[in-house]
């Protein structure tokens, strides 16, 4: 058999994985690859788009973003030392919102691992502790094994980041290939086999429940169960909560669909999930956002947690029955297993609340009729521009609440946010990655003034490959989310948190963006539709009024059903 | 609350480097003390077993096991009381010669401990004694009343087997095995 060096292997192996798109920078301790690399996206022989990034924690927040739209495995391939140490902050990120991305990154040789050598940092100690598998490669014959068990691994089960430590010896050195396909790993078990028995239990509970309620998570996604989650709600006549980061799990225009859960989510679900009989959580994991004070939180009711990761049972929320499997599975399962109800007067009952939410926080921010622009009626009125048919890509902060609370959505995957994480800069690599992700969908990224500046080197990328993303700049010259903070706990002390902003037109001119501002509420739709008629990327730069806040709200350490309609300073 | 026990965490996993980071990370994170550890080859070949002592409650101890055993290259991971498990440590003593020969009670702890003397010279003797941490700390206590008479000690960590005849694992890998 004819040899190879290791990153041709390399190429091979992508192509084997059916990989198309690559977000990358280069680097010295890379270079062989990024030499592979050349024949592999350019001429006949080409396979690969690759995305030059401004910086490599763009690379991995846009194969974030690509993974989070297209349910195919992101790739990010960077040199080693600061290069891979940039792309640790989408690592975690990606651990935390289970995305499955693989980091390809340089390593010295092996010759010379633990000396200190240029560029050289102890990326798998690194990164163990913040990715699904970590792996050094230190020789070519084992490029072929290692990168099908990373695709293996990031996309299996419960999906998350990979990272494969590249020695250069390996890039260079000479190997056969043959292509390798892992899917079995025998100390792991990514779809466990579903317990009939606790299928049985969770329906005799559903069964018997007079006001049950579902919450749904980002799991339904992942497991392409939405239309396995309708049809289990709709057969029991259960109503739903959504996480942020299972917004569109469930079509918001659903009949089911009561909003979102958490800190900053709807009123009537939080007062609910204190009232209910039974509590069914579907790929979610309770976290601290949604749960407010747990020692508080859904005492009294029976709780079935449906989760393909054993270790997420009992992690925060005592169940009474768990499922433990792929919920494209567990649903279908459970749908055969429960009677057909009705629970209109259970549902009914959510309406006073949810009438109240409307009145008092809903309306205000969404239909203002004086006073500077909110952030809820930009959101509200960009999804109704778009048919509530566009992905929203948020940043971190108000903006990322508020667009989240105002968008809607009526496809699935259509929303990519860093939940678990809340990292700033975030929402416009992950943009990138997702107009790479589903070209044929519109995608719309609300930043912060601040965020958006921690990431403001890609209009670099977006100029040069003139990627279509309509961004939404909503300009309070505030670290509002802090601010908010500050203003209700901290006794309005704003330390360092104004914002003394560039002029965002001379940017986004400087990149060849096109730019319109919006001050005045009845230029907004019109401003809307010029971005969403320009072909490439539309800088729509919003100002918002300054001080305003995030409606309504469970403030840290109350119990969900302590929720405030308004908040007060 | 709890109370806090001595629990002993057993783990399987396959041969690679790197995981005892991997399992001592899930312990930091939780901020439990680990009391004692010890890595060994299994009798599966290519599995190695890592036995870890620490004082935690059940609860924790669930929650700590299955994140150890989310990790890919973990076979299984199980928490065991005491009573579960047939467990032992070993002590090695470095003691002084002249005030062992000085003082005859040591001599006679030692013997009443079951420990050996396994070499002796005019400067110094060694004892090994296995057992129990308890029974291991009595005789520390029982010589330490003589003062300096100890150069140096050392203690094993607890190694152990489970009451269940086979390796919990052997099962495990044998259903795994037949997927291949
Ligand atoms: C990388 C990072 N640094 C700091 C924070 C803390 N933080 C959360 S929201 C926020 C303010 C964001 O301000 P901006 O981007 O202007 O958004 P706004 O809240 O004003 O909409 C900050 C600083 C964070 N989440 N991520
Ligand atoms: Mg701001």
């Amino acid at each position: 058999m004819d040899k190879i060096t290791g990153s041709e292997a390399l190429m091979r192996a992508l192509k084997n994985e059916g990989v198309d798109t690559i977000f990358g920078y280069p680097g010295g301790a890379i270079m062989p690859v990024y030499n592979a690399l050349y024949d592999y996206t350019r001429g006949e022989n080409k396979a690969f788009e690759h995305i030059l990034v401004r910086h490599e924690q763009a690379a991995t927040h846009a194969a974030e973003g690509y993974a989070r739209v297209s349910g195919k495995v992101g790739v990010t391939l960077v040199t080693s030392g600061p290069g891979v140490m940039n792309t640790i902050t989408g690592i975690a990120d990606a651990m935390m919102d289970s995305t499955p991305i693989v980091v390809i990154a340089g390593q010295v040789g092996v010759n010379v691992l633990g000396t200190d050598a240029f560029q050289e940092v102890d990326l798998v100690g690194v990164s163990q502790p913040i990715s699904k598998w970590s792996y050094q490669i230190r020789r070519p014959e084992d490029v072929a094994w290692a990168v099908s068990r990373a695709f293996y691994i990031a996309s299996s089960g419960r999906p998350g980041p990979v990272v494969l430590d590249f020695a250069k010896n390996a890039q260079t050195g000479m190997c056969e290939y043959e292509p390798v396909k892992v899917d079995f790993i025998r100390s792991y078990i990514p779809y466990p086999d579903l317990n009939m028995d606790a299928v049985k239990a969770a329906a005799e509970l559903i069964n018997n429940a007079k006001k049950p309620i579902a919450l749904v998570g980002q799991g339904v996604e992942l497991g392409n169960a939405q239309e396995e989650l309708k049809a289990f709600l709709e057969k029991a006549d259960i109503p739903a909560g959504r996480t942020l980061m299972g917004l569109s799990a469930l079509p918001s225009n659903h009949p089911l669909n009561m909003g979102m859960l958490g800190m900053h989510g709807s009123y009537s679900v939080n007062h609910k999930e204190q009232e209910c009989d039974v509590l069914i959580a579907i790929g979610m994991r309770f976290s601290d956002r949604v749960t407010g004070d747990i020692s508080r939180y859904a005492k009294q009711a029976k709780v079935i947690h449906l989760d393909i990761d054993p270790s997420e049972i009992d992690k925060n929320v005592k169940t009474t029955v768990a499922v433990v499997a792929d919920c494209k599975v567990s649903l279908p399962a459970l749908t055969e297993a429960v009677n057909e109800a009705d629970h209109t007067e259970w549902k009914e009952s959510f309406q006073p609340l949810r009438q109240e939410e409307i009145e008092h926080v809903i309306t205000p921010a969404t239909k203002p009729t004086s006073g500077p622009l909110l952030m809820g009626e930009v959101a509200h009125d960009v999804a109704k521009a778009t048919n509530s048919e566009s992905i929203l890509v948020t940043d971190v902060g108000q903006n990322q609440l508020m667009s989240a609370r105002y968008f809607k959505y009526h496809k699935s995957r259509s929303i990519v946010t860093s939940g678990g994480m809340g990292t700033m800069g975030y929402g416009l690599p992950a943009a990138m990655g997702a107009c790479y992700g589903a070209p044929e969908r519109t995608v719309c990224c609300f930043m912060g003034d601040g965020g958006l500046q921690m990431s403001i080197q890609e209009f670099g990328t977006i100029m040069e490959n003139r990627i279509p993303v309509k961004m939404v700049l909503l300009n309070n010259n505030y670290l509002g989310n802090v601010r908010q903070w500050q203003d209700m706990f901290f006794g309005k002390r704003r330390s360092f948190t104004p914002m003394c902003n560039p002029d965002f037109k001379g940017i986004a001119e400087a990149y060849n963006i096109s730019y319109r501002s919006v001050e005045e509420r009845e230029d907004l739709a019109d401003a809307i539709q010029e971005m969403l008629n320009t072909d490439g990327p539309f800088l729509l730069e919003c100002a918002i009024k300054p001080d305003a806040n995030v409606e309504p709200m469970t403030a840290p350490g109350m119990a969900v059903d302590e929720m405030m309609l308004n908040v007060e300073c | 609350m709890e109370e806090n026990k001595l629990y002993t965490i057993q783990v399987f996993t396959e041969n690679i480097v790197g995981i005892l980071n991997q399992i001592t990370a899930v312990f930091t994170r939780r901020q439990i003390n680990i009391e004692s550890l010890n890595v060994s080859p299994s009798s599966i070949k290519g599995v190695h077993k890592y036995t870890i002592t620490a004082y935690s409650t059940e609860e924790t101890m669930n929650k700590v096991v299955k994140q150890i055993e989310k990790k890919i290259d973990v076979v299984k991971a199980h928490y065991y009381l005491n009573d579960d498990l047939f467990l032992v440590e070993v002590a090695l003593f470095k003691l002084s010669t002249p005030l062992v020969m000085a003082h005859p009670e040591i001599s006679r702890a030692i013997r009443h401990a079951n420990a050996r003397i396994t070499e002796v010279n005019e400067t110094f003797c060694i004892v090994a004694l296995e057992g129990t941490t308890e029974h291991i700390l009595d005789l520390f206590y029982e010589i330490n009343k003589v003062k300096d008479c100890i150069l140096q000690f050392t203690r094993s960590g607890r190694i152990a087997v489970t009451r269940s005849c086979q390796e919990e694992v052997s099962r495990f890998l044998h259903e795994r095995g037949e997927e291949i």
